[in-house]
């Protein structure tokens, strides 16, 4: 799969928000939510963005939908630049990328019913018989394992798990070829996450999808992602392949937070805690090796054919 | 002392009015809690893990709830001559008054959410004040040492300022060591703490489970830890309940649970996680869906239909609690002979 062509290109991504304040409400700062992000996800992958809450990782999703306006960067999809609103009709941009949302209660309207939401993006996009249409929610509710009769009822009559999987079906619903799921699994518990993962892959095989997985779960992104990226404070800190992220971390980051993942193993527990103490010492005695002066972390450096780092410009660690 | 328990929850039956009709969100649940270890009390959402523990610490709704069977807590008590006398107090059916000078002093409470467990418009070294205030006569010199220290003892860097901020001022991990800092403030040696990490990232949440064992030891405190995480539960627990449907289907040490677990739903739920470490394309699924409150099973094993393929000759009519190894208990004889499918 990786020999895929780039299906969307993000370069140099900026999301800065002002900070107002004073008397006349000028602007005096800006937060940076996130700040000079680049990567790529190439066809039918899965590509997943793991980070702390308020690191930004959901605002890179929502840049991508348009739910948000960079500041500064460009998009490039299927070698088109849609950065700008108004490029993105011409290629079919709204259609393509399709979102799932962490709250399945909130993201769905309730005074809609079941037919109407998932028909939203069919009727927005193709000209079907409100006949096609209906045949076309029945094939997408039991692609999800819905019953036919889930279309006549309202958000509101399903369990987190099914209103999930509803979310799921209309994203794919419009044929997407990039679905930008954040959090879809956090709110959920443990035997249905692992069915709405379960659809989620299946539909990806069926339709050749690719996902942008935001998570702060790493055992979910381990499961899902072919290459992730690690973000902290609006910037990448470690890029690669499953393997080099899990296997081989470089960045004090990375490895702390690899190593505060509960593990299920009990018999390793006083190992798995004392190698975990001695990373977070690591981490905030070294704060300067590993972050430029005023908390910014370095730009990303190449160390295999696969892996990026971001390390000080005088040449690596270890 | 280490034999003697701290909590004994015996044959309760929690039930809930629903439109006019009561219906038993925990049924039959007995548990010993001792003192100096964390158990920790494992299930899905509706399975009844925040009921018992609300049941234990009486805060649900006196007009909608029936509480039956018996909750006793071994209460020590410290004598004029200085030993300590076990007095055993029933905590259901307590009156208010009586359960309020056991709560916050003998017994505490960490929640879940700790922005909506502060007051909002009272500065955080007050509220950890108030604590002392209803249940010590100390002065106030004294007090705001304590404030100061139990601050320091949860980790929080410069405490005088702290201690004057309001909750909004302050982080998610900053705020939940507040809670904890209430919650111990009396030294109670019976601490519950409801879902502790659910709202904080992996490496705060590392952070405060090290916080909550520290304490733990430090004041041989018996913990109540409920969580549907099972990651948390294998790094903090001593002991493990789990629950399904309003019951305990399987208790034991948390090794046992881990390495050797019994229980179908145990077993499922144990399947169905994605780890970090195992390549399995799909991950398990438990059929069907948890009973609702009002849909629960009253007759025969409650996780049956979850698992169809298993004989029906399998189930216990009734089902009760087998010791399968020291200390290690499941419930129903389905455990048995069971296999997954595709194992067969």
């Amino acid at each position: 799969m990786s020999e895929g062509k780039d299906l969307i290109t993000i370069k140099d991504l900026c999301v800065h928000y002002p900070i107002r304040s004073g008397f006349f409400n000028r602007i005096t700062d800006y937060v940076y939510a996130v700040d000079g992000v680049n990567f790529a996800i190439k066809e039918g992958q899965s590509y997943g963005v793991i980070g702390e809450s308020g690191s930004g990782k959901s605002t890179i999703g929502k840049t991508i939908v348009g739910l948000e306006k960079a500041t500064k960067g460009q998009i490039i999809y299927q070698g088109y630049d849609v950065t700008k609103k108004s490029n993105r009709k011409k290629h079919h941009y709204n259609k393509d990328v399709q979102m799932i949302f962490q709250d399945s209660l909130s993201s769905l309207n309730p005074r809609k019913k079941i037919l109407d939401i998932i028909a939203e993006p069919i009727r927005n996009f193709e000209d079907l018989s409100e006949e096609q249409v209906k045949d076309k929610v029945k094939e997408l509710l039991a692609i999800v394992g819905l019953e036919e009769d889930a279309m006549y009822k309202f958000p509101h009559q399903f369990s987190g798990g099914q209103r999930q999987r509803i979310g799921v079906a209309r994203a794919v619903a419009s044929h997407p070829k990039l679905i930008i799921a954040d959090e879809p699994v956090s709110a959920l518990d443990l035997s249905v996450q692992a069915q709405v993962l379960n659809y989620m892959k299946k539909i990806q095989k069926e339709m050749g999808i690719s996902y942008m997985f935001i998570s702060h779960d790493l055992g979910v992104v381990y499961h899902m992602c072919d290459n992730l990226a690690i973000m902290h404070r609006g910037r990448f800190v470690e890029i690669g392949s499953r393997d080099d992220i899990y296997n081989h971390p470089q960045h004090i980051y990375t490895k702390r937070l690899l190593a505060a993942i509960p593990r299920v193993d009990v018999t390793k527990r006083a190992e798995h805690t004392a190698y975990r103490k001695q990373v977070e010492e690591e981490f905030t005695e070294n704060q300067d090796k590993w972050y430029q002066k005023d908390g910014k972390v370095y730009d990303l450096r190449q160390i295999s054919e696969t892996h990026w780092v971001a390390l000080p410009d005088e040449g690596g660690q270890d | 002392m280490k034999n003697d328990p701290l909590l004994t929850i015996k044959d309760v039956d929690t039930a809930f009015k629903v439109d006019g009709t009561y219906y038993n969100a925990i049924t039959d649940v007995s548990l010993d809690l001792y003192p100096d270890e964390i158990l920790a009390i494992v299930g899905e959402s509706g399975c009844g893990k925040s009921t018992l523990a609300t049941s234990v610490i009486g805060l649900h709704n006196p007009n909608a709830t029936k509480v039956s069977g018996s909750i006793v807590y071994h209460q020590r008590q410290k004598q004029a001559d200085g030993t300590e006398k076990i007095v055993d107090r029933e905590l259901v059916g307590m009156s208010a008054d009586d359960m309020d000078k056991l709560r916050g002093n003998d017994m505490g409470m960490i929640f879940q959410d700790p922005l909506a467990a502060l007051n909002p418009l009272m500065r955080v070294g007050d509220q950890i004040k108030e604590n002392l205030d209803f249940h010590t006569n100390m002065s106030d010199e004294e007090k705001q040492a304590r404030v100061l220290e139990l601050l320091d003892q949860v980790g929080i860097p410069n405490p005088p300022r702290v201690a004057r901020q309001y909750p909004h001022e302050l982080s998610g991990g900053m705020r939940q060591r507040i809670i904890i800092a209430i919650a111990v403030a009396c030294k109670p040696d019976l601490i519950i703490a409801d879902e502790p990490t659910t709202a904080l990232d992996v490496t705060i949440q590392a952070q405060i489970l090290d916080l909550l064992k520290d304490i733990q030891k430090e004041k041989h405190a018996g913990v109540i830890l409920i969580t549907h995480d099972l990651g948390v539960v294998a790094e903090t627990a001593d002991r493990v309940a789990v629950m399904y449907a309003g019951q305990i289907v399987e208790v034991g040490t948390a090794l046992q649970i881990f390495t050797n677990p019994k229980h179908p739903y145990t077993r499922s739920l144990l399947r169905s996680m994605p780890q970090a470490d195992s390549e399995d394309d799909e991950l398990y699924v438990i059929e069907g869906m948890v009973p609702s409150l009002k849909k629960m099973p009253q007759k025969g094993c409650r996780f049956a239909p979850r698992v169809p393929w298993v004989d029906a000759s399998e189930h216990e009519e009734d089902p009760k609690m087998h010791e399968v190894e020291a200390g290690h208990l499941v419930r129903c004889t389905c455990y048995q002979n069971f296999e997954f499918p595709d194992e067969g």
